[in-house]
């Protein structure tokens, strides 16, 4: 993705966040008996990354030579952190130390590509690793 | 408290054996995340954070700090040995270091920059324990607006020096001060953007955000890549580590002026180690005799940088300690460590907790000590530490990530959405948004918030109070010009220079 396309969605984004924010600050006290309200901070800086996000998207589009935003490797990056998230699920559901290893075992297997009795033991080394460290030695709740 | 008695206070507390282990373990963890290339500072004290709670503040203090200075020692030894810099502060060390490890002079290379960071270390120590307690007097007369000025400018110069778009830098200093306003108000106990959720409505915690943002955001950047980078290797015998005479006294400029520009950089907000080292390496390569060898192995190019960017962190501890003013991500870490244990980093800070302040001081001066014995003869060691496959460490750090999140509030709603975090700190790597200035947007966010509304109650709702009271104008005006660097082509090339 050229950097022209990045500075543009993330700058629509952007402008959508200060759209919510100004949204929402409009609902709250602008100014109260005592002195600005709830509404009065949030408002100005909302209106401000308004403005902000505007100049963005518009400078990106007047650019003429636009750098490209390097994205090889992003499809990792997004792999490893859905694995996260379904960790995180998994902590609920399971447990911390199968869900760590489960995440632990992912990496090292499907990431780095090594060979699975290497990522098994790894897994569980490391999720008894943490067990051992943190509720056992630190005192430290594990999720 | 004068400065001798507060100093020798300060050793009292420093030499106690708990906080002399607690000075050993940070400084050796620093050293470690200083070598390890992708995991910086900020991101270690984030995740350590939590796990200090148990701690005697004065130990958690000085284990944090030594983290802090111990990485800008750790940072030079995979520059020279891999040309690949641990933190951002030791990138300029690789021209020079790395050139000099090619030439097999490695060991010279590793031993000048650790007697380089040791000598500008221990100066940016005297500065601090001189400085910091005649600033914490004036800054006694800050009231409310001179506060909102204060926090303005602050994060104006953190906007100025963060990355090559100011743009940026201001939308995610602004994203910073949104997240900070998640949560209950203060004052009228409304509760703003919490989207129905309760778990929202006490505010999302700094930890989070920092954990997300740094650890687990440049977990993922490296993550990108399968590759593991080689390093040339170290050479054994401290015989071999230690330099000639010849090139002592070749540093000697470079000693000095590091030393002196990197803790005077970082009392300024914003400009941190990094702007300081390439400064300093710029001066001496434009001071010296023969700078056609800059960049191809003189050993001035890794004392000059080596020395600033560690004389930078007791310059960045003045106004994080005097007037609770971070300038920086890692000093925006310490001060919510501060704010965690109860303390309020401001004018008093020094007065109210002289074992802390002291106790901070004298330990980095033993610190440093540590950091010049353990240096030279275990680079070998700390070097094993790249050997380390990446498939075991980046699971370790996440797992460190999360449980120290957990720790915090016990809540997988945390850590779900120190994922999200991560995630956008991920993304704004790659959209080159600068980090800083999020976390420095949301840790003054609050506090600046307070301050202006404050300021606005006593005067009835007048703005002018800030622009008539003189202290907060200057400081209001300062930061205007600054904001407004980019429309002055020149000032903004320089700019553009200092960061590149």
């Amino acid at each position: 993705m050229k950097a022209r396309n990045a500075d543009l969605w993330s700058g629509l984004a952007l402008a959508f966040l200060a759209a919510c924010i100004i949204v929402q600050a409009s609902r709250w006290d602008y100014a109260g008996p005592d002195g600005p309200g709830a509404g009065f901070f949030p408002l100005w800086y909302g209106i401000a990354m308004l403005v902000l996000s505007a100049v963005l998207v518009a400078s990106s589009l007047l650019r003429a030579q636009p750098e490209a935003v390097d994205w090889r490797g992003a499809g990792r990056a997004a792999a490893i952190s859905a694995a996260l998230a379904v960790a995180v699920v998994l902590f609920k559901l399971a447990g911390f130390a199968i869900g760590f290893a489960a995440l632990a075992f992912f990496i090292v297997w499907a990431m780095y590509r090594r060979p699975w009795p290497l990522a098994a033991a790894v897994a569980v080394g490391l999720a008894g690793g943490f067990y051992v460290l943190f509720p056992l030695l630190l005192g430290v709740n594990l999720p | 408290m004068d400065v001798l008695s507060g100093l020798m206070h300060g050793f009292a507390v420093a030499l106690q054996p708990a906080n002399l282990l607690w000075c050993f373990v940070g400084v050796v963890l620093g050293t470690v995340v200083g070598v390890m290339p992708g995991l910086g500072p900020p991101a270690t004290i984030a995740m350590l954070l939590p796990l200090t709670f148990l701690m005697n503040p004065a130990g958690a203090m000085i284990m944090l700090a030594g983290i802090y200075y111990g990485a800008k020692y750790g940072g030079s030894t995979t520059s020279i040995l891999l040309n690949v810099p641990g933190e951002s502060a030791s990138v300029v060390t690789c021209l020079d270091g790395y050139a000099m490890a090619r030439k097999g002079r490695a060991g010279a290379a590793l031993g000048i920059a650790a007697i380089a960071s040791f000598v500008a270390g221990t100066v940016g120590v005297v500065g601090l324990m001189l400085v910091a307690p005649p600033l914490a007097k004036v800054a006694l007369a800050f009231s409310a607006p001179e506060y909102f000025s204060l926090m303005a400018l602050g994060l104006a110069m953190v906007v100025l020096l963060a990355g090559r778009s100011m743009l940026k830098a201001l939308l995610a200093m602004l994203v910073g001060l949104w997240i900070a306003g998640i949560g209950t108000d203060p004052f009228s106990t409304t509760s703003r953007f919490t989207f129905g959720r309760l778990e929202l409505l006490s505010g999302i915690d700094f930890v989070v955000v920092a954990i997300g943002v740094f650890a687990l955001g440049e977990v993922l950047a490296c993550m990108e890549s399968r590759a593991e980078g080689h390093a040339l290797p170290v050479p054994k015998g401290l015989r071999n580590l230690l330099p000639t005479l010849q090139d002592l006294k070749d540093c000697r400029f470079a000693f000095v002026q590091g030393s002196v520009l990197g803790f005077l950089i970082g009392v300024l907000p914003g400009a941190g180690s990094t702007i300081a080292s390439f400064i300093s390496y710029g001066v001496e390569k434009a001071a010296s005799r023969r700078p056609e060898e800059f960049g191809k192995g003189a050993v001035e190019g890794v004392a000059a940088p080596e020395g600033a960017n560690n004389s930078e962190t007791g310059g960045a501890l003045v106004p994080l300690l005097t007037l609770g003013i971070p300038g920086s991500g890692t000093t925006a870490v310490l001060l919510a460590a501060l704010v965690l244990w109860g303390f309020k980093p401001g004018p008093l800070f020094i007065s109210e907790n002289p074992n802390l302040f002291w106790g901070l001081v004298a330990s980095m001066y033993i610190g440093n000590v540590m950091l010049l014995v353990l240096n030279l003869p275990l680079v070998p060691l700390f070097a094993q530490v790249l050997r380390t496959p990446g498939y075991v460490l980046y699971p370790v750090i996440i797992g460190i990530s999360i449980v120290g999140v957990y720790s915090v509030s016990g809540s997988l709603f945390d850590v779900s959405l120190v994922v999200a975090f991560g995630v956008l700190g991920y993304l704004m790597r790659k959209l080159d948004y600068p980090a800083a200035p999020l976390i420095l947007g949301l840790v003054l966010g609050g506090g600046m918030e307070r301050a202006l509304r404050q300021s606005l109650m006593m005067s009835q709702g007048d703005l002018a109070i800030l622009a008539t009271r003189p202290i907060s104008a200057a400081m209001l005006g300062l930061a205007a010009l600054i904001l407004l660097v980019p429309l002055f082509n020149k000032l903004n090339a320089w700019r553009l220079q200092a960061l590149e």
